[in-house]
């Protein structure tokens, strides 16, 4: 069996995947959450408890056509660095990272499918898909879980659906979740009323990394949250015509600040370029809120010949473990910073400075406000 | 009068709001009512506080009372106070009645709507045509339709044969 490294594909290659409105979502989630019947939920479940769950999933899972060549592992087996690795690709989750000893992964050669086996629940299933692919990742996990169904005892009740370890997943056990990059709704200041408004549809907005994260480089993570009493289909159903709204929301924000405020947009995305490409010293958290900018500044056509990859690229490269990964030695958060300094300078050295987008007729500069 | 949040400053702000026909009283001190953004009345919506407020009441509520103890897992009430999750299946059953509220507070319904595992969606569709079949059959009886208690005796067996061989073979 290759080692995770080996077999997860350079970020160079999957942040080439793209999907629909790929310029705003930048990727579509759809989880499932299962249960055995005949075993305790797996954070009350004793070590030899575990241990037997997993070894009656986890050649359910692996025998799945969906999981040919499939990457397989006990979390035991799993180094501190490729748990993280995997975290920072948003593969599996900082709950399941913590895990050892009866809990499991197993992951498709595409990484578009990821069961964790023994998280918060016996099983947790993902599909994944880059842009806007909620419908198609539902099939994809719905199939997967149907033919999970005939080979597993399910915890399932008529009257509460799928039962699951914390009572907020239970019914469905759906968590039908995108990454959205936000940045000019977060300029605009308009994002906080957007996530209240959100919020009062009963969907939860969180941060890059899920519950309880910073939206660190102006990257969102809009998910259902009531999964009892409404169907898997009107779950995505809804969140799609959401996701949708958003999308229109960010482009207009996008519109009128080019509009309105041309010189603050330029201002902040030259200014991120200069730090990205010329700073010795940069912490993760600054490189990846001026990643977003110059994200941004490539959608509006400021960096001409720059592909949106590269910055998502650059967005997986300079996180911590994917940096510390590189090399041998183990690294200081000081060290790290000087390293992913040198890894941007590098990178962006072929990229030329951002250029002002051509004016178009009639709208005006900041300093004459009137409109 | 403290904040319902922090419960340690004094309520200076107080809300009121229609949710689903029922009036729901909030009240908050300076601090946590801008926190919740209830200061930005564009997008504040009192159902969001609630929904969390609720939860978090409904939580406690669950989690005390008696010193109930799932026969299954021997997770107790104390142990879901503790860590807001449940200990095996069973335990759904076990605090079945303290889950109510919380699970009303959570969700859109109480009742599970959508995907129904395969075996057990043929246990109920084969569970609900037999009722069918038999009250039909009890009601001809009734009427003295003997004609029609012969047809439907004979699909009543039918119905039981075929879900037999469904299950076994």
């Amino acid at each position: 069996m290759k080692n995770i490294k080996e077999f997860l594909a350079a970020p160079a290659q999957s942040c080439k995947r793209e999907g629909p409105h790929d310029r705003i979502v930048m990727s579509s989630r759809v989880r499932l959450a299962r249960n055995l019947k005949d075993f305790p939920f797996p954070g009350w479940a004793k070590k030899a408890d575990r241990v037997k769950a997993l070894e009656a999933i986890r050649p359910a899972v692996e025998s799945l056509p969906q999981m040919s060549g499939a990457f397989s592992e006990s979390m035991d087996n799993l180094s501190a660095m490729d748990k993280q690795i995997l975290v920072e690709r948003h593969l599996i989750s900082r709950e399941h990272a913590a895990k050892g000893v009866g809990s499991g992964l197993v992951l498709n050669k595409e990484e578009s499918l990821c069961v964790m086996i023994n998280e918060e629940d016996h099983l947790r299933m993902q599909a994944l898909r880059p842009g806007l692919q909620l419908r198609s990742a539902w099939l994809a996990i719905d199939q997967v879980d149907t033919i999970l169904e005939k080979r597993l005892d399910y915890a399932f009740s008529n009257d509460l659906g799928y039962l699951t370890a914390c009572p907020t997943n239970i019914g469905t056990g759906i968590r039908v979740s995108a990454m959205l990059h936000l940045p000019a709704l977060v300029l605009s200041e308009q994002i906080n009323q957007i996530i209240q408004a959100v919020n009062k549809l009963g969907l939860a907005v969180r941060g890059l990394y899920g519950e309880g994260t910073e939206a660190l480089g102006n990257v969102f993570q809009v998910s259902n949250q009531m999964t009892l009493g409404e169907a898997e289909t009107d779950i995505v159903e809804r969140l799609n015509k959401v996701l949708t709204q958003l999308i229109e929301h960010e482009e207009n924000a996008r519109g009128s600040l080019l509009e309105k405020k041309p010189k603050m947009v330029f201002n902040h995305i030259g200014r991120a370029y200069g730090i990205l490409a010329n700073a010795h010293s940069i912490s993760s958290k600054e490189t990846m809120n001026l990643l977003s900018l110059m994200r941004l500044g490539i959608d509006l056509g400021m960096l001409p010949g720059v592909e949106r990859s590269l910055v998502d690229e650059l967005f997986i490269l300079t996180q911590p473990a994917h940096l510390q990964q590189q090399l041998s030695e183990k690294l200081s958060a000081e060290e790290r910073d000087l390293l992913r300094a040198d890894m941007l300078r590098e990178r962006l050295r072929n990229v030329s400075r951002p250029v002002t987008p051509p004016r178009s007729e009639g709208s005006k500069s900041d300093k004459s406000p009137a409109s | 009068m403290l904040c319902d949040i922090c419960k340690q400053n004094v309520a200076t702000v107080h809300l009121t709001q229609m949710v689903e026909g029922k009036t729901k009283k909030v009240d908050l001190c300076e601090a946590c009512s801008k926190e919740k953004g209830v200061d930005d009345p564009t997008g504040f919506s009192l159902a969001d506080l609630l929904l969390g407020l609720g939860a978090a009441q409904e939580m406690a509520q669950a989690a005390a009372g008696s010193d109930l103890k799932c026969p299954a897992c021997g997770f107790t009430q104390a142990d879901f106070k503790k860590t807001g999750r449940l200990g095996c299946a069973d335990c759904y059953t076990t605090f079945g009645e303290g889950l109510e509220g919380l699970l009303k507070s959570m969700h859109k319904g109480t009742k599970h709507v959508g995907k129904v595992p395969q075996p057990l969606q043929q246990h109920k569709d084969y569970q609900e045509k037999l009722n069918r079949l038999q009250k039909q059959l009890e009601k001809a009886i009734g009427d003295e339709d003997f004609e029609q208690a012969a047809l439907l005796r004979d699909e009543i067996k039918q119905t039981r044969e075929k879900f037999d061989n469904l299950t076994t073979g």
